[in-house]
Parts: C-alpha cells; sequence; structure tokens
C-alpha cells in the first residue's frame, strides 16, 4: 500500500512536472521525458511486473490527458516497462552506466514508435530530420536530467525496500 | 524474496491480456471517437488542480523576473508606442469612415452583420503536451463552464485550435499547428479556398505552418496574404484569422499553389485564450466538408 501510494506519487509529480514546469524550460521546445525515466527506473529496480503496471498507468495518464486514441501511450509505456525488468538481475545501485544506458535506449526506443505510429504512418517520411531536431535533443535533454531524477527514484526505492524488509521479519 | 503464490497468473500472460486489451480500446475509442468518460472526470479532479498551482507559481516567478527586465525598456517602448498612437489614430479615422460607408452600403444591400460578435470565455493555459511530437494543450475551463467539443479558440485576434475534449474542469485543445491539424481556409482578398495543415517539422525550422490545394488565378495570392478559416468548415467558424502568408508556389500539376503561412498566434508563449462558445451549425445540409 505504502509502496503503491508513492509510485503514485512520483508518477504524478513526473506527469506534471513534465507538462507544466519544463515546458517552460525547453530549449528549443525540446523538452525532457520524465515519465520514461521513472518507469524505466522502476523496471529494472522492481522487475518486469511492476514495470509493466507502472508504465501502463503512466501511458494511460499521457492518453487521458493528451492522446488522440487512448490506449496508445499506455500500451508503449506498459512494454518499455516490461523490456526494462528483464534487466534487473544486472541492475546495480552503484552503477550508474547500466540506468543510463537503458534509460537512453528506453526514450529512443519510445520516440522510434510513436514516430512510426503516428508520424510515418500518416506520410511524414523525413525521417532523418525528426531523428536529429526531435529524437537526439529530448535523448541529451532527457539523459541531463536522468543523472538527477534517477538517484532520487533510487533512494525512495531503496528506502520503500528497507521499510518493507523491516516490516516483513517483524511477522514473518 | 519473491513471493509467488501459486495462483497468480505469469507476468507474460498479463501483457499479452494487457496489449490486446488496449488494442480493443484504442480500436474501439478511434472509431466510435469516445474520450475516457469518466476516467476523464477522475483524472481531471486530481490532477488540474496540481497543475493549476504549480502553473500559479510559475506565473508569478515570471512576472517577477519580466517585471525587473522590462523596466529598463519601457521607457523606450513608450516613446515608440506613442509615435504608433498618433499613426493609428489617424488610420483609425481613415477605417472609421470607411466602415461608415461600408454599413451604409451593407445597409442598402439589407445585408446582416457578416461576422456576428461571439460569445467567448476566457481561460488559461494549464499544460502543453508532455512529448514533443504535438501540439495539443489543456485549459483550465471544461464543461462545468459549457465548453464543448468542437468549439474554436482564438487567441487575440488569431485562430489558435479547436477543443478535442472535455473534461468537466479542463479542456484539450488541439493547435493550428499541430501535425495532425487540417483547417479549411481562404485567402481573405480572393476568397479562394486552401487547406492549412500544422507541420511539426517546418513550425521548428522556421515558425511556418503549411497550405497546400489554393485555387486562385495567376499569382492572386501573394506573400502578405491573409489567411482565414472558410465558409465550408464544419467545425471553425468562418472568418477567423489564422496566419500570413509567408511563401507560396504553383504545384507542379499547374492549378493549385501551395506554401507557408505564419500563424498570426504566438503559440510560444500562450497562456490565456479564448474559447468561442458559438459552434458552427452543424445541421446545415452539407456536400462534402
Amino acid at each position: 500500500m505504502r509502496r503503491k501510494l508513492t509510485v503514485f506519487l512520483i508518477i504524478s509529480i513526473c506527469f506534471i512536472l513534465q507538462c507544466t514546469l519544463f515546458q517552460a524550460f525547453s530549449f528549443a521546445s525540446i523538452s525532457p521525458n520524465l515519465l520514461i525515466v521513472a518507469v524505466s527506473s522502476f523496471g529494472f529496480m522492481r522487475g518486469r511486473k511492476e514495470g509493466m503496471w507502472i508504465g501502463f498507468f503512466s501511458g494511460l495518464l499521457l492518453d487521458l490527458f493528451f492522446g488522440s486514441v487512448i490506449g496508445f501511450y499506455a500500451l508503449v509505456y506498459a512494454y518499455i516497462g516490461y523490456v526494462n525488468g528483464f534487466f534487473r538481475k544486472r541492475f546495480f545501485p552503484d552503477d550508474i552506466k547500466l540506468p543510463l544506458i537503458l534509460i537512453a535506449a528506453s526514450d529512443l526506443s519510445y520516440n522510434m514508435l510513436v514516430y512510426f505510429f503516428l508520424f510515418f504512418l500518416r506520410g511524414r517520411f523525413r525521417f532523418g530530420y525528426y531523428f536529429l531536431h526531435i529524437m537526439l535533443p529530448e535523448l541529451v535533454y532527457t539523459i541531463l536530467v536522468t543523472i538527477v531524477l534517477y538517484f532520487l527514484i533510487l533512494r525512495i526505492n531503496q528506502k520503500l525496500e528497507s521499510i518493507e524488509k523491516r516490516s516483513a521479519s517483524k511477522f514473518v | 524474496m519473491k513471493r509467488k503464490s501459486k495462483h497468480s497468473i505469469p507476468t507474460k500472460y498479463t501483457l499479452l491480456i494487457l496489449t490486446i486489451f488496449c488494442v480493443i480500446v484504442m480500436f474501439v475509442s478511434f472509431t466510435l471517437n469516445l474520450s475516457g468518460g469518466p476516467l476523464n472526470a477522475a483524472a481531471g479532479y486530481i490532477f488540474v488542480p496540481m497543475q493549476n498551482g504549480i502553473n500559479q507559481v510559475g506565473t508569478w516567478i515570471v512576472n517577477q523576473a519580466d517585471e525587473l527586465a522590462s523596466l529598463r525598456n519601457v521607457m523606450q517602448e513608450n516613446k515608440e508606442l506613442q509615435a504608433e498612437v498618433d499613426k493609428l489614430t489617424q488610420d483609425l479615422n481613415t477605417i472609421k469612415l470607411e466602415q461608415y460607408e461600408l454599413n451604409n452600403l451593407r445597409e442598402l444591400m439589407e445585408l446582416d452583420q457578416k461576422y456576428p460578435s461571439y460569445e467567448k470565455v476566457a481561460a488559461r493555459v494549464i499544460g502543453s503536451d508532455g512529448g514533443n511530437w504535438f501540439n495539443t494543450f489543456l485549459i483550465d475551463k471544461g464543461e462545468n463552464d459549457g465548453i464543448e467539443k468542437d468549439m474554436n479558440v482564438i487567441a487575440g485576434s488569431g485562430l489558435v485550435g479547436i477543443v478535442i475534449d472535455t473534461g468537466p474542469n479542463y479542456a484539450k485543445v488541439r493547435s493550428i499547428i499541430d501535425d495532425a491539424s487540417n483547417v479549411s481556409g481562404m485567402a481573405l482578398s480572393t476568397a479562394d479556398r486552401c487547406i492549412v495543415n500544422g507541420n511539426l517539422a517546418s513550425m521548428n525550422e522556421n515558425q511556418v505552418i503549411q497550405f497546400t490545394d489554393l485555387k486562385c488565378d495567376d499569382n492572386d495570392v501573394k506573400t502578405g496574404e491573409q489567411l482565414v478559416t472558410s465558409h465550408i468548415s464544419d467545425k471553425y467558424l468562418e472568418g477567423i484569422l489564422i496566419g500570413y502568408v509567408s511563401a507560396i508556389k504553383r504545384d507542379s500539376n499547374n492549378l493549385t499553389y501551395s506554401g507557408t503561412v505564419t500563424p498570426a498566434v504566438d503559440f510560444q508563449h500562450l497562456q490565456e485564450v479564448l474559447v468561442v462558445l458559438d459552434k458552427k451549425q452543424s445541421g446545415n445540409p452539407r456536400g462534402n466538408k
């Protein structure tokens, strides 16, 4: 319960900051993707199942507010959370290389999917342009934000896990 | 660490179920044009107040910073504006005369006022699309304030976009520079119709959007021409300024023209918009769009 509430809060804060504050901080109308950072980090910290559900609900939030059809972002984010979950066994909290690579890959694949389904299929074929002017800047910006946000999420997760362990040992 | 009960479904299958569920929902919401319904309302009540709060804080900070910065420019600007006021007053007088003449002529022709003054409600922009691909944003007025889907949104004198979805206390607006937006427009002086479609790439490159399929006589429409919403559009009210033609060229079919439009609205600094509460009459018998 405590975990669910915390995760909900993290997602809400990321979502709200992403569509208000970071729109104001955008460079050349590019803003970072905080939700991807949250979904991806919970994916590799907590495993496939949690990653998937967290992704699903964050995506649903985007769908409700900004999507043209309900379900598209939910699906994309769910898959991103799920795939990140495969790396749980290789994940060590002290090492930032793997999280950075995973989050970067997630952001890139998210943008590729959005490009393919929502732009390419409508006949916008200038992939090179979109790659250089949308995906790459967003990737760089997201990674910059990741360096701060990731450690925050990591600390919160560690705190939660230690609380859970304590209460589990108390009862069992 | 992991406690797995015997009856839990493996994650693989949950993912599969979720996928199927999402695909079905996508199809349903696409074909039936449904939106979240109660989900919209719930999300609206939770998130819109928070967005409002952040926006108020943000606006306050920006205002403080702006005040300091602008104080220096104000004196200079004041002088320039005074000169402009003088010039505009002169212009206004001429225009008043012309208006008077026009009114007389209209009365003669028993024409109604062409553009009735629409009823409008002001709303504040409280959040824009989280991603970088589309240009939709949220405003802080919704069904409770009488806003419905397909209402036109303007700012200043120009067209901003159209309401595509509503919640009880918020509404979603698709701006005309959104990549998926299409507006039926026409050249103001010649009433030649065209399609204005938003374009992410050209908007990023040089702040213009595109128009296509303009049928006009040889070089009738030139750069600087005003494009307004056309009378055949089934969602946009007639005669709202879209922008100014910034480049135009003849298509390879030699019949139509296409080019770029500079929008009349500054989308980078959009803070407050007006929602036109009158909707285009939709009961009229119409041919194709």
